[in-house]
């Protein structure tokens, strides 16, 4: 989509590497809700992590903290090894997106990009020379004098972009950038913000509670929850082995599927599957088990086996489609080629193979009232 | 039918331009009738032309002129910033913002005058005995005003992401004010001096309680002496206000909503 850019930007915007950026045991009260308990987090320089976590689990508040809009209770910040945890907004060099609306409605686009440049006393020919070139960056360059409301949501988030990266900040801060665009615009977004990031280095902190963009941009993810680092870890490794069942449950399906524990495996209707953690003692419990380690056999042989069951919906996601089978009683979310899918409709008995993937398990004790 | 329904529309917006338009200009216009009479039926300016030969009547239209600038200028400066900083910082603080700027709307101005008497006592003794100093009332008279102004223009645009996005991007408070919040409610505070200006310009009970001259004071005076002179400075003063509104119907309207109205005449115009 964006093709031609003068050569100079891009070397002279990779040559700056970025900074390493860490957040120590930093801790966040509101009245009594505690929004950070005791975070800490090292992003190594120019590294895109992503923070994801549902509404409330502090990720938010996380990104406020390094950006300086909000003072931690306890804890330090430090931007390339300095500490930055008393040093206000405006002094500490970072480049902030905003979910939406942050453009300012009185300014052109190159006037918004060029807005932090003046508050640096940038001179004027150079200012209009960087808003230009910043504009270009994200592909905006025929769009230099209109205002926000002559822009479309995703054209108003590039140049929030180009904005916050004209004052050549030490650290990117993106909080829910895509969340007010529509899905086609989001993806594409998507890509173009870490195609920016990674042209020009910088090291970004990535703020979102949806998964799948989480784990589509981010070097690395951090789950997390109440105020808490869940896991921390490349997207591959917190999708596919998930530290905790609440990183398991939020990033991702997950079939809770109730088994029994045996010489360091799982037993789950007659299917042996390898645990993560293989020390768990022996008993019951609940393992969790992806859709896609599920697939669909026809039901020819066996009449009654413990994973025979009926398929009951079906939802056609594209290339995949997601089947829902009633064991008695128990439903099992299966993801599957859309070509497999169809030979199963609604109402067919099928019999379900559990693929062997080591799986996380969850005791029935310390959570009563999980179904 | 859309056609048929706009003009219908456009009828009545007409009339009752019409009618408000007469309504308020009557008035005026029978002022001006009374104060161009001649002797008989004959029609002279002579009450108009002879105004300036009132030096009193002149040093209190100046008086009100530099106290509407001096109050207007006085409650941006005093509420603007305040109005912001709670909005951002103290939230907590905005319902009692809010109690205490509209109180001076509860009190009556001649209740307001018998506290202000003792006040200004002291003022005159220690600080100035000046007309001007009559702004230190009036500031307080177009606080529920200017604030009620003032706070729909702040909630029409999202100051709290706006000043956050020009703090990180390097900014001060003061930048934040005058550069990103400021430009962003022109009307509003058009609207709030237009309010302050008009309530000055009309004040007579706190003038003439603490003894001071200003325009309606004057006016009054004159009336008892020259019924034409006075009647002609008030049609000029109801009418500065007046042009005062005017303009600012023009000029301060929000562009965001210059827009949409233009937007809308473009799509009715292809509908048709």
């Amino acid at each position: 989509m964006i093709s031609s850019r003068p050569a100079a930007v891009t070397a002279g915007t990779a040559a700056r590497a970025g900074v390493e950026v860490r957040l120590e045991d930093l801790r966040r009260r509101y009245g009594p809700v505690v929004a950070l308990d005791g975070l800490s987090l090292t992003l190594a320089p120019g590294e895109l992590v992503a923070l994801l976590g549902p509404s409330g689990c502090g990720k938010t508040t996380a990104l406020r903290l390094l950006a300086g809009l909000e003072e931690a209770d306890q804890g330090r910040v430090l931007i390339g090894g300095k500490d930055v945890t008393n040093i206000s907004a405006n002094r500490r060099d970072v480049g902030m997106v905003f979910q939406a609306y942050s453009l300012f409605p009185h300014m052109t686009a190159a006037e918004n990009v060029a807005f932090g440049l003046q508050m640096r006393k940038v001179a004027a020919t150079e200012r209009r020379r960087r808003a230009a070139e910043m504009l270009d960056l994200v592909g905006l360059s025929g769009f230099a004098n209109r205002f926000a409301h002559q822009l479309s949501g995703g054209q108003q988030q590039r140049v929030a972009l180009a904005r916050a990266l004209a004052i050549r900040p030490k650290v990117l801060l993106l909080d829910e950038p895509l969340s007010a665009l529509d899905a086609k615009v989001r993806g594409r977004l998507r890509d173009e913000i870490r195609r920016v990031q990674l042209e020009v280095g910088i090291t970004t902190l990535f703020v979102t509670h949806d998964q799948e963009e989480a784990l589509a941009i981010a070097d690395r993810v951090g789950v997390m929850q109440s105020g808490r680092l869940e896991q921390l870890g490349p997207p591959i490794q917190v999708y596919s082995r998930p530290a905790t069942p609440f990183v398991a449950a939020f990033v991702g399906l997950t079939n809770r599927l109730d088994g029994t524990v045996r010489d360091g495996a799982v037993e789950v209707r007659g299917t042996r599957l390898p645990l993560v953690r293989t020390d768990a003692r022996d008993g019951p419990a609940v393992a969790l088990v992806r859709p896609e380690a599920v697939s669909l056999a026809g039901e020819s042989d066996t009449a009654a086996g413990p994973l025979n069951g009926t398929v009951i919906a079906t939802a056609f996601l594209g290339a995949t489609s997601r089947v829902t089978v009633d064991l008695g009683g128990v439903t099992v979310l299966a993801q599957l080629a859309t070509s497999d899918a169809v030979a199963h409709p609604a109402g067919t008995r099928v019999r379900l193979v559990l693929r062997p993937d080591p799986v996380l398990i969850e005791r029935d004790e310390p959570a009563p009232d999980h179904k | 039918m859309i056609c048929a329904r706009r003009r219908r529309l456009l009828v009545f917006r007409v009339v009752v331009f019409v009618l408000m338009g007469a309504f308020f200009l009557f008035p005026i216009w029978s002022m001006f009738e009374f104060s161009t009479r001649g002797t008989g039926t004959s029609r002279t300016l002579a009450a108009w032309l002879t105004i300036a030969q009132y030096p009193d009547l002149v040093a209190g239209i100046i008086a009100s002129l530099e106290l509407a600038a001096i109050t207007s200028v006085a409650m941006l400066v005093l509420l603007l910033p305040t109005m912001i900083w709670v909005r951002l910082r103290l939230p907590g603080l905005s319902r009692v913002i809010e109690f205490i700027s509209l109180l001076p709307l509860t009190i009556p101005a001649i209740v307001l005058v018998v506290g202000l008497v003792p006040v200004y006592k002291w003022l005159n003794d220690n600080l100035s005995d000046s007309i001007l100093t009559l702004a230190f009332a009036y500031l307080v008279l177009v606080l529920p005003y200017a604030f009620r102004a003032l706070a729909a223009g702040l909630a029409a645009i999202d100051i709290k992401t706006l000043s956050e996005v020009a703090r990180s991007l390097g900014a001060g408070w003061p930048t934040v004010m005058w550069r990103i919040i400021v430009p962003n409610m022109p009307g509003a505070i058009l609207n709030a001096c237009l309010l302050s200006v008009a309530l000055v310009l009309g004040e007579f009970t706190i003038a003439n309680n603490l003894l001071y001259n200003n325009l309606q004071v004057e006016i009054a005076m004159l009336g008892r002496a020259n019924a034409g002179v006075s009647i002609a400075v008030a049609v000029a003063a109801l009418l500065f206000a007046f042009v005062l509104l005017v303009v600012l119907s023009f000029v301060g309207g929000p562009r965001s909503r210059r827009v949409q109205v233009a937007d809308v005449w473009e799509r009715g115009g292809t509908l048709k």
